[in-house]
């Protein structure tokens, strides 16, 4: 889940994004790990969470193998959360997202009173992220800080591209994807919510937050 | 990565070898509606002559064209550390097949005083050739560090010179982390001769470095980074929640 880390956007871009994710270590203590990560998944879901997610089996959000021609017109937008839930069956690594931090302050707590004995981490702004633990009387382990892109910057695509793009951090979303759906809503040829729905199945591991990228692809339809 | 054109010679989509990194995203993450590939071709074809707008919907591909080939080494490099759901066969781990300081709670992978970097190349969505990171690794070897072994490039590497194995260095992968622990003190001499490498490197380099917190969940990393004149606004918060199972009484 280093595919959390670089999710790029200044501050205020990143008030609606918060991921909770939870992994045992391997080979120390991975016995009875699937049990827990379900009953993690399952506090999750009772806040709220926008997207969830198995990271090999797939999120809410994942491609269909059987469409027929009538999808270009009627398709169903994700897979019922229980259905990831019930996925685990090994010693993965499972997040959800949220896109209020009073939501996922009260995820904390129960999985705190939960008590699984797995690893836990919230990626986020950091100092939100301390503030959500302190309330719900974590007091954090560790923290890793990212530092951001360096070397050749011209490499690089515009701001909204990465911001939409880098949601995976596994680069399953491409920046030419990204780029696609924003000339597509800019077009009027998509709504932003139905532009980051394709963007969303795309990440297997279910990290995509689709409430921030409807909110970039909104902000450059209008040229903000 | 741009792998996939279409070749206008045959008129079809064709991957370039040398571009493709194995992620296998366009096998796995189109939807598929496996239409016969020769009526499909047909009305595109009628209907490009009449040039009515084309709308489909983008991530369906209709004729499942996307196949994954049989990859034999040194090109199954690019499918190991590419492909989120290939699991690392030196760490058993998926994705990027490390752990770093998301388990540090039960590791103590890095410990009080120090310093874990994460120093990771491709990143976003650009891709690098093993010998861009060789560059990089070697430059580091010299410094007062120590290679972390439980990850994928580690396995590649001599750890004493930073070289990696001479067969992969023109294999290009989505991305691949190089993972070091050092002590507080040499964090900016670190920070130093990556900064001054990546502009040298053929791709983008994405840094992450992580510490302990203390009882109060303060750490030194954090004011010293500010002072180097980083922005740590982001990062990735090991709550502690995590522990190693208790030794059953002999």
């Amino acid at each position: 889940m280093t595919n959390t880390l670089h999710r790029f956007g200044a501050p205020e871009s990143l008030q609606d994004d918060y991921i909770v994710f939870a992994m045992a270590a391997r080979g120390i203590n991975e016995e009875g790990a699937p049990a827990k990560l379900q009953t993690f998944l399952r506090l999750a879901l009772q806040h709220q969470p926008i997207n969830v997610g198995n990271a090999v089996k797939g999120g809410i959000f994942r491609p269909a193998k059987d469409l027929t021609p009538l999808a270009h017109w009627r398709r169903r937008e994700g897979v019922d959360p229980a259905a990831v839930v019930e996925s685990i069956d090994s010693c993965t690594t499972v997040a959800a997202v949220f896109d209020d931090p009073t939501k996922l302050e009260a995820c904390l707590a129960d999985l705190r009173q939960a008590d699984l004995g797995i690893s836990i981490n919230v990626s986020a702004l950091t100092d939100e992220a301390r503030t959500c633990c302190q309330r719900a009387g974590i007091v954090r382990h560790s923290v890793e800080y990212s530092l951001g892109f360096h070397g050749d910057l011209n490499r690089l695509p515009d701001r909204h591209v990465l911001e939409l793009s880098t949601m995976c951090g596994h680069g399953m979303v491409s920046h030419n994807f990204a780029k696609k759906m924003l000339d597509w809503v800019k077009e009027g040829r998509r709504n932003p919510q139905q532009a980051a729905t394709y963007l969303a199945r795309f990440c297997t591991c279910g990290i995509f937050n689709p409430t921030r990228a409807t909110r970039i692809l909104e902000e450059a339809r209008v040229g903000r | 990565m741009g792998a996939i054109y279409i070749d206008t010679a045959v008129n079809r989509a064709t991957v370039s070898q040398d571009e493709c990194v194995e992620c296998y995203a366009c096998y796995r993450g189109m939807s598929k509606e496996h239409l016969n590939p020769t009526v499909v071709r047909t009305i595109r074809g009628f209907l490009k002559l009449l040039r009515p707008r084309f709308d489909p919907e983008p991530d369906v591909c209709p004729t499942d064209a996307p196949t994954p080939q049989e990859l034999t080494w040194p090109r199954i490099v690019r499918r190991a550390f590419s492909d989120s759901l290939v699991p690392h066969e030196s760490t058993g781990v998926h994705g990027r097949g490390t752990e770093e300081v998301k388990t540090n709670d039960v590791t103590n992978r890095v410990g009080e005083g120090e310093a874990g970097f994460t120093i990771e190349f491709g990143r976003p969505g650009v891709g690098v050739r093993f010998r861009d990171i060789q560059t990089m690794s070697m430059a580091l070897a010299s410094l007062p560090i120590a290679f972390e072994k439980k990850n994928p490039v580690f396995s590649l590497m001599a750890p004493v010179t930073g070289t990696i194995r001479e067969d992969i260095l023109q294999e290009k992968v989505l991305s691949a982390i190089v993972e070091l622990k050092t002590p507080l003190a040499h964090v900016r001499q670190v920070l130093r001769v990556v900064e001054a490498v990546a502009p040298t490197l053929e791709t983008i380099v994405s840094i992450g470095v992580a510490t302990r917190c203390d009882a109060q969940g303060d750490n030194l990393l954090e004011p010293l980074l500010k002072r180097e004149g980083y922005t740590v606004h982001r990062g990735k918060t090991n709550l502690g929640l995590g522990r190693r199972p208790a030794v059953a009484p002999a």
